[in-house]
C-alpha cells in the first residue's frame, strides 16, 4: 500500500506540473484530492491494514495529500501570473499616440503681464484702482500739472472727444480720481492698470495700449523708497539678477521725475542687438508726485509725499515673451494667442 | 541738438572720452542718444591737386585725370565727374582708401585707361546732400585754392570730431546751446567753463536813431533787443564756422546767415538778420497779425496768419513771422548791405501755437517754445555783431536798442536741506546743495537753517523747491541714493470682489476652450449697420472722436460682439476656420447730459466652427447650446444661482435661435446664433454664436458663495420618464412645472434625450427626464416615488398635453 500511495504521489506530482491551464488543475485536484479521488480510494483500503501499519500509512497519506495541495496551489498561482502576463502583453498600446484633446483657451498675453504686475504689487500692499477710459481733460492733463498749452501735452498726441472729453493718454488721471476720493485719509497705495489711448499708429505705437501706474502717499515717502520698490519689482519681474538704473528725466506731474532702466534681459547688460549694446532697457518713468499735483487734489504737500510710476505693459510683455512687433497684440491672430 | 565735441571743448575742458561725457550727461538728465565719429569709415583719402584733363579715348563721358596728392607723385585717376578743370583742390581716395559707404579703393581699369584712385564728392565722404551748399550738391567737392596739398581729409574737414545726439526732454531748452552743454559738463567735471569772447567796436551813428522798435504786444514779446551792423560784405563763412553748422545739422548759406544760425546754436538766442535798407522807414513793429494778413515767407510760400500769431512788421506790412521764419522781402541777400539784428524773446506758447498752425517747425521755433533765456538777448546780438565784424567786415553802430517793457525779475526760492532729506531720503550736506547748485550757475545764499536760491534766467523750467531738490538730485547722482522700502504700517492688497470676479471669469472661460483678445475702443460706425441693427437702436448713440485717425476708429464702441466677428473673420482668411473667442472691455454709453459716457464691462464671447477632431475625439458644432454649456458652466462657478434663458428678439441674431440671459429675474446679457445677413456682412464661412453679459448687470443680480450642505444620509432613487409633447414646448416650462408637481423630495432633473422622428408624431417631439428622489430624513419607498412620478406626469399632462411615452 505504501509503494502505491508513493507512486500514486509520483505521478500525481508529475501531472500538476505538466497541467498548462486553471481547469486542468482543477480536474487534477478532484482526480486525485476529491471525495471520490484516487487518494481517497486508496485509503478506503486502509482497514486491511495491521494496526501497526494503519497509523504510519495514514501519516504518509496525510503528507502526501498536504504535499500536493501546496503543489496544485502553486502551479495555480504560476499559471495565474503567466495568464496575467499574457494578457497586458496583448492590451500593450501606443503610448506616443497623443491624449484627448480637451478644450483649453489662452489669455491673452497682454492679460498674462497685467496679472503678473498686479500680483507683484498686490504682495506689497498696493491696491487695484480703475477709472474710466473716457476722461476729463482737467483729470488727463490740469490735475496733473499739465495747464493747455504745456508743451508736454505734444508728447501724447490726444484723441478728442470735444476740448474738455478725451481718450485719456495714460492712466495717471486714475492716480488724482483716488486721491480726490481717499483724501485726507492716509496711505494711497494703489496701482492703476487700463487700456490707454494716443494719436499715433506705425510699427512701434499702437493708438490703444495698456499702462499699469503706481501710486503711493503718506507722511514719509522718499525717492529712496521709490528706488526700492521698483527694484524689488524688477528683480520679481525679470528675474533676481536683475538690476536697476535711475535717469533724471521729465514729466510735469513728478518732481525730481526719472526714467527706469534694467539690466537687459537678453544680454543680462553685456551688450546686445535688444539694449543697442548699451546693456540697459528703458522700462518705465516715476518720480516724487509734484506738490501742485497733491495740492489740487487736496492733499498738503508739506505734510505728505509720495511717489508715483508707470509702465506700458506692451513693452514688459514684450520684452518677458520675446516679441518683436508690438501690432501683434492687437492682431489677435490665434496662431499668436494660442503660444501664451 | 547735436553737440560736437571739439567745439564743446571752446567752452569747458574735457577729459574724458566722448561716450564717458555722453553717459555722464544721460545720468544727470541730459539724455544723450547716441555718440558718433563723423570720420568713420574714412581712411587714406587726402587734399590733392588735379594737373591735368584728357578726354578718355573710349569714353566720351570719362575724362583722364592726372592728379597729385603731395605736389611730386602722380596718381591717373579715370572720372565721369564734370565740374572739375585743371587746377582745382579736391579731396583724393588713394589705392587702398576706405569711404563710409564701405568702398575699398583698388587700382582699376576703365574702358582700357588705368585709374589708381577716386575723386570724392561730399556724399561719398558721408556728408548729408541737404547740408551743402548748392554748387557742391553735385559733383566733385571743390577745396578752396590756397587749400595745402596732402592733408587728411578728416581733419581737413573737421572730421575727426564726435557728435552727441541730445534727446532733450521738454524743461531742458537750456541745453539747446552749446553754452548749456558746457554749463552741465562744467558741472560734472567740476571744471570752469568759458564764455564765447564777444567784443563789439561801435563807430559811427547811434543805432538809436537808426532804427525805431515798438512793440504793439508785449504779453507775446517780452522783449526785442536790435543791433545795425553796416557795410557788410556777403560772402561764405569761413570752413570752420560751415563744418560746425554742419556738424549740427544746419546748411551753411551765407557769413551773415551763418553768423545768426552759429551764435543760436552757441548761445541758445535764435537771432534773426533782416537786409536793413529793405526795411520800410526803419520802423519795426512787434504785434498781432490781423485776420488773413499776408506774407511771403523765406521759404518763398504765401501763406496767410491770424490774430493769434505774432508777426513782425515794419512800416508797409509784416516781414517776419516771430520766431519762427523770416520774409522773403527782408532776407539777407548777395546785395545786402547793412544788417538789423533781431534778438527778442518771444512767447513760448504763441510761437508754438504759430508754428504748429503754419506747420513751419524750425531750430528757431523749438527753441522758443521752450522758453529761451530772457536775460541773454543782448550777449547773443552783441556776439552777433562781433563775428560779423569779424566775418563780414561790418561797422556796428553806436549803441544797442533794447526794447524790453517789463524786464524780468529773477526768481528767488527757499530750499530747506532738510526737505531735500525728506524728499530723498538721505542726507545731503548744507554745503554739498550749495555746490552743486553753484556749479550750474544758481546762487546760493544761506539763511539760517534754509538757502535762498536765486534761478538763472536761463532755467525757466525750475521755479519751486521741488524742482531745485531734482537739481540736486540730478547732479549729486540718482544712483547715490539707497533703495529702502516703504516705512509706516503694512497695508494690504486685494482684489476687489468686482476684480476678482473679471479675474475668475477670464480663468474660467479660458478653461472652457476660448481664447481671449483685446481690440480697440473706437470702432467704425459701419458696425451697426453690419450688426442688422435698426436705425433707432440705442447703440447707435455713440461718442465720435473729433480727430480719428480713420473712419474705421472713430466712434467708441457700444457693443463688443463686432470686434470679435472681425477677429473671427480676419482669422479665417489665415485659415483658421475654427474660433472661440472672449473679450472683457469697455463699452461707452453716450449719456445725455453727461460729458463722460456710462463705461460698462462687457464680456462677449463668439464661437464659430467646430472643436478639433482627433484620432479618439469626434469634433462637434460650436453650437448655440455648445456657448450655452460654456455659459452654464461660468455661471455655476461664479455663483450666479437664479440663471434663466428666455426666447428673445434681437434684430443681430437669428430669430429663432436667441435668448435673452436673465439673472434672479434681471436681464443681464443675449445669447444666440447671429443673423445669416450678419454672418454675411462679416463674410464668415460658418454659423456663428455671440453672446454678451454686462458684467455690472450681473454683479448687481448677486454672486452666492458657496453654502455648504450635508451629505444625503439616504440613499436616492431616480427615475425616468419620457413624454411627448408639442415641439414649441420650452423644456425651461417643462422643469418649472415637474419642479412644481413633485415637492421637496425631487432634488435633480437631467434631460437626457430629446428625439424627433420615427414613431413620434408630426410637430412633436419625446423628451426624457431623468428624476432623481431623495429625502434627508428617511429612506424613499418605492410607492411615494411612484407616486410622485405619477404626479409629474399629470401636470406635464395638464399644462402641456404631454403623452407619457411608453
Amino acid at each position: 500500500m505504501e509503494e502505491k500511495l508513493k507512486s500514486l504521489a509520483e505521478e500525481a506530482k508529475q501531472e500538476v506540473e505538466e497541467a498548462a491551464t486553471l481547469n486542468q488543475l482543477s480536474n487534477l485536484r478532484v482526480k486525485y484530492l476529491g471525495k471520490k479521488g484516487h487518494l481517497t480510494s486508496i485509503l478506503r483500503g486502509m482497514g486491511s491494514l495491521s494496526t501497526e501499519e494503519r497509523p504510519k500509512i495514514g501519516a504518509l497519506a496525510n503528507e502526501i495529500r498536504s504535499d500536493l495541495e501546496i503543489l496544485i496551489s502553486n502551479r495555480t498561482r504560476e499559471l495565474k501570473h503567466q495568464e496575467k502576463e499574457k494578457r497586458m502583453a496583448s492590451e500593450t498600446i501606443d503610448v506616443t499616440l497623443p491624449g484627448k484633446p480637451f478644450l483649453m483657451g489662452n489669455k491673452h498675453p497682454l492679460t498674462k503681464i497685467q496679472q503678473e504686475i498686479e500680483s507683484i504689487f498686490l504682495g506689497m500692499g498696493f491696491n487695484i484702482a480703475e477709472g474710466p477710459e473716457v476722461e476729463l481733460d482737467y483729470y488727463n492733463f490740469e490735475a496733473l500739472n499739465l495747464p493747455k498749452d504745456h508743451p508736454a501735452r505734444d508728447m501724447q498726441d490726444t484723441f478728442f472727444i470735444n476740448p474738455e472729453v478725451l481718450l485719456r493718454t495714460h492712466t495717471s488721471p486714475v492716480q488724482v480720481r483716488t486721491m480726490e476720493k481717499t483724501v485726507p485719509e492716509l496711505p494711497v497705495k494703489i496701482i492703476c492698470p487700463g487700456r490707454v489711448y494716443r494719436r499715433d499708429d506705425d510699427a512701434t505705437h499702437s493708438p490703444m495700449f495698456t499702462q499699469v501706474e503706481g501710486l503711493a502717499i503718506d507722511k514719509r515717502i522718499t525717492f529712496s523708497d521709490l528706488k526700492g520698490l521698483l527694484a524689488v519689482f524688477a528683480r520679481q519681474m525679470f528675474g533676481p539678477d536683475t538690476k536697476t538704473r535711475f535717469r533724471p528725466s521729465y514729466f510735469p506731474f513728478t518732481e525730481p521725475s526719472a526714467e527706469v532702466d534694467i539690466s537687459c534681459v537678453m544680454c543680462g547688460g553685456e551688450g546686445c542687438r535688444v539694449c543697442s549694446q548699451t546693456g540697459w532697457l528703458e522700462i518705465l518713468g516715476c518720480g516724487m508726485v509734484h506738490p501742485r499735483v497733491l495740492e489740487m487734489s487736496g492733499y498738503n504737500p508739506e505734510e505728505v509725499t509720495g511717489f508715483a510710476f508707470g509702465m506700458g505693459i506692451e513693452r514688459i510683455a514684450m520684452l518677458k515673451y520675446g516679441i518683436d512687433d508690438l501690432r501683434l497684440f492687437y492682431d489677435n491672430d490665434l496662431r499668436f494667442l494660442a503660444q501664451f | 541738438m547735436n553737440v560736437s565735441y571739439k567745439w564743446l571743448q571752446d567752452y569747458v575742458d574735457i577729459n574724458i572720452s566722448p561716450q564717458e561725457l555722453a553717459d555722464r550727461l544721460t545720468m544727470a538728465g541730459v539724455a544723450v542718444e547716441n555718440v558718433h565719429y563723423l570720420g568713420e569709415g574714412i581712411s587714406d583719402v587726402v587734399t590733392g591737386q588735379i594737373l591735368k584733363i584728357d578726354p578718355h579715348p573710349n569714353a566720351d563721358k570719362l575724362v583722364i585725370c592726372q592728379v597729385t596728392t603731395d605736389g611730386e607723385d602722380r596718381h591717373q585717376i579715370v572720372t565721369g565727374a564734370t565740374n572739375i578743370r585743371e587746377g582745382h583742390k579736391i579731396p583724393v581716395a588713394k589705392v587702398g582708401a576706405k569711404l563710409p559707404n564701405g568702398l575699398v579703393i583698388k587700382k582699376a581699369k576703365l574702358r582700357g585707361e588705368p585709374s589708381h584712385g577716386m575723386l570724392c564728392s561730399g556724399q561719398e565722404l558721408g556728408i548729408e546732400a541737404g547740408l551743402m551748399p548748392p554748387e557742391q550738391q553735385n559733383g566733385i567737392m571743390i577745396l578752396p585754392e590756397d587749400t595745402t596739398l596732402n592733408i587728411n581729409i578728416i581733419e581737413y574737414l573737421g572730421l575727426d570730431d564726435y557728435i552727441l545726439e541730445l534727446d532733450l526732454t521738454p524743461n531742458r531748452g537750456d541745453c539747446l546751446s552749446m553754452i548749456g552743454v558746457a554749463r552741465e559738463v562744467a558741472s560734472l567735471l567740476n571744471v570752469e567753463m568759458r564764455m564765447p569772447e564777444t567784443v563789439v567796436k561801435e563807430e559811427g551813428e547811434e543805432t538809436a536813431n537808426l532804427a525805431k522798435i515798438d512793440i504793439e504786444a508785449p504779453e507775446l514779446c517780452r522783449r526785442y533787443v536790435a543791433r545795425v551792423v553796416k557795410g557788410v560784405k556777403i560772402n561764405s563763412s569761413p570752413s570752420w564756422m560751415q563744418q560746425r553748422l554742419m556738424a549740427a545739422g544746419i546748411r551753411p548759406i551765407n557769413n551773415i546767415v551763418d553768423v545768426t544760425n552759429y551764435v543760436m546754436l552757441e548761445l541758445g538766442q535764435p537771432l534773426h538778420a533782416f537786409d536793413y535798407q529793405n526795411l520800410a522807414e526803419h520802423h519795426i513793429i512787434v504785434r498781432r497779425a490781423k485776420k488773413d494778413e499776408p506774407i511771403k515767407t523765406l521759404d518763398e510760400a504765401e501763406r496767410k496768419l491770424n490774430e493769434s500769431m505774432l508777426t513782425i512788421c515794419d512800416a508797409n506790412g509784416p516781414v517776419a513771422v516771430a520766431g519762427v521764419m523770416g520774409g522773403y522781402e527782408s532776407e539777407v541777400t548777395d546785395e545786402t548791405k547793412d544788417i538789423l539784428i533781431e534778438s527778442a524773446y518771444f512767447d513760448p506758447v504763441s510761437v508754438r501755437r504759430t508754428a504748429k498752425a503754419l506747420g513751419m517747425r524750425s531750430e528757431s521755433s523749438a527753441r522758443f517754445e521752450k522758453g529761451i533765456d530772457i536775460g541773454g538777448c543782448v550777449r547773443a546780438a552783441d556776439r552777433a555783431a562781433h563775428l560779423m565784424q569779424q566775418l563780414a567786415s561790418g561797422t556796428v553802430t553806436k549803441g544797442i536798442i533794447d526794447n524790453y517793457p517789463e524786464p524780468a525779475v529773477k526768481k528767488t526760492v527757499k530750499l530747506r536741506p532738510s526737505r531735500v532729506e525728506h524728499i530723498l531720503g538721505i542726507p545731503v550736506e548744507k554745503s554739498k546743495i550749495v555746490d552743486i547748485l553753484t556749479s550750474i550757475q544758481f546762487q546760493v545764499q544761506e539763511e539760517g537753517e534754509n538757502l535762498m536760491v536765486t534761478v538763472p534766467t536761463f532755467r525757466p523750467d525750475v521755479s519751486i523747491e521741488a524742482d531745485l531738490i531734482e537739481e540736486v538730485a540730478r547732479i549729486y547722482g540718482y544712483n547715490q541714493v539707497p533703495d529702502t522700502l516703504i516705512y509706516g504700517p503694512n497695508t494690504q492688497g486685494k482684489r476687489s470682489e468686482s476684480q476678482q470676479l473679471l479675474y475668475d471669469i477670464r480663468n474660467i472661460l479660458v478653461g472652457c476652450g476660448l481664447s481671449e483678445v483685446i481690440t480697440y475702443g473706437f470702432v467704425n460706425p459701419k458696425v451697426f449697420d453690419m450688426m442688422n441693427l435698426p436705425e433707432d437702436s440705442r447703440f447707435r448713440n455713440v461718442m465720435a472722436l473729433q480727430n480719428p485717425l480713420s473712419e474705421e476708429h472713430s466712434v467708441m464702441r457700444t457693443v463688443l460682439v463686432p470686434n470679435l466677428l472681425e477677429v473671427i473673420q480676419k482669422n479665417q482668411n489665415r485659415q483658421t476656420q475654427n474660433g472661440a473667442v472672449f473679450e472683457i472691455g469697455r463699452v461707452f454709453y453716450s449719456e445725455e447730459g453727461q460729458s463722460l459716457p456710462n463705461e460698462r464691462s462687457v464680456l462677449a464671447m463668439v464661437f464659430s466652427g467646430n472643436t478639433e477632431k482627433s484620432w479618439n475625439n469626434d469634433s462637434e458644432p460650436m453650437d448655440y447650446y455648445f456657448a450655452k454649456g460654456v455659459l452654464e458652466r461660468l455661471f455655476a462657478a461664479i455663483g450666479l444661482k437664479d440663471i434663466n434663458f428666455v426666447r428673445y428678439s434681437d434684430p443681430s441674431f437669428h430669430p429663432g435661435r436667441v435668448a435673452a440671459i436673465k439673472s434672479a429675474g434681471e436681464m443681464i446679457g443675449v445669447l444666440g446664433e447671429l443673423h445669416p445677413n450678419v454672418l454675411e456682412n462679416y463674410g464668415l464661412n460658418h454659423k456663428a454664436v455671440a453672446c454678451k453679459v454686462d458684467l455690472q448687470d450681473l454683479m448687481d443680480t448677486g454672486l452666492q458663495r458657496p453654502k455648504y450642505q450635508q451629505l444625503p444620509k439616504f440613499p436616492a432613487v431616480d427615475r425616468d420618464l419620457a413624454v411627448v409633447v408639442k415641439q414649441d414646448v420650452n423644456t425651461q416650462d417643462m422643469l418649472e412645472v415637474i419642479y412644481k408637481a413633485a415637492g421637496k423630495i425631487l432634488t435633480s432633473v437631467k434631460v437626457f434625450d430629446v428625439y424627433q422622428g420615427e414613431q413620434v408624431p408630426e410637430g412633436c417631439k419625446s423628451q426624457a427626464f431623468s428624476l432623481l428622489f431623495q429625502a434627508s430624513d428617511r429612506t424613499l419607498k418605492d410607492e411615494e416615488v411612484t407616486k410622485q412620478t405619477d404626479k409629474i406626469a399629470q401636470a406635464l399632462n395638464k399644462e402641456f398635453d404631454a403623452e407619457l411615452r411608453k
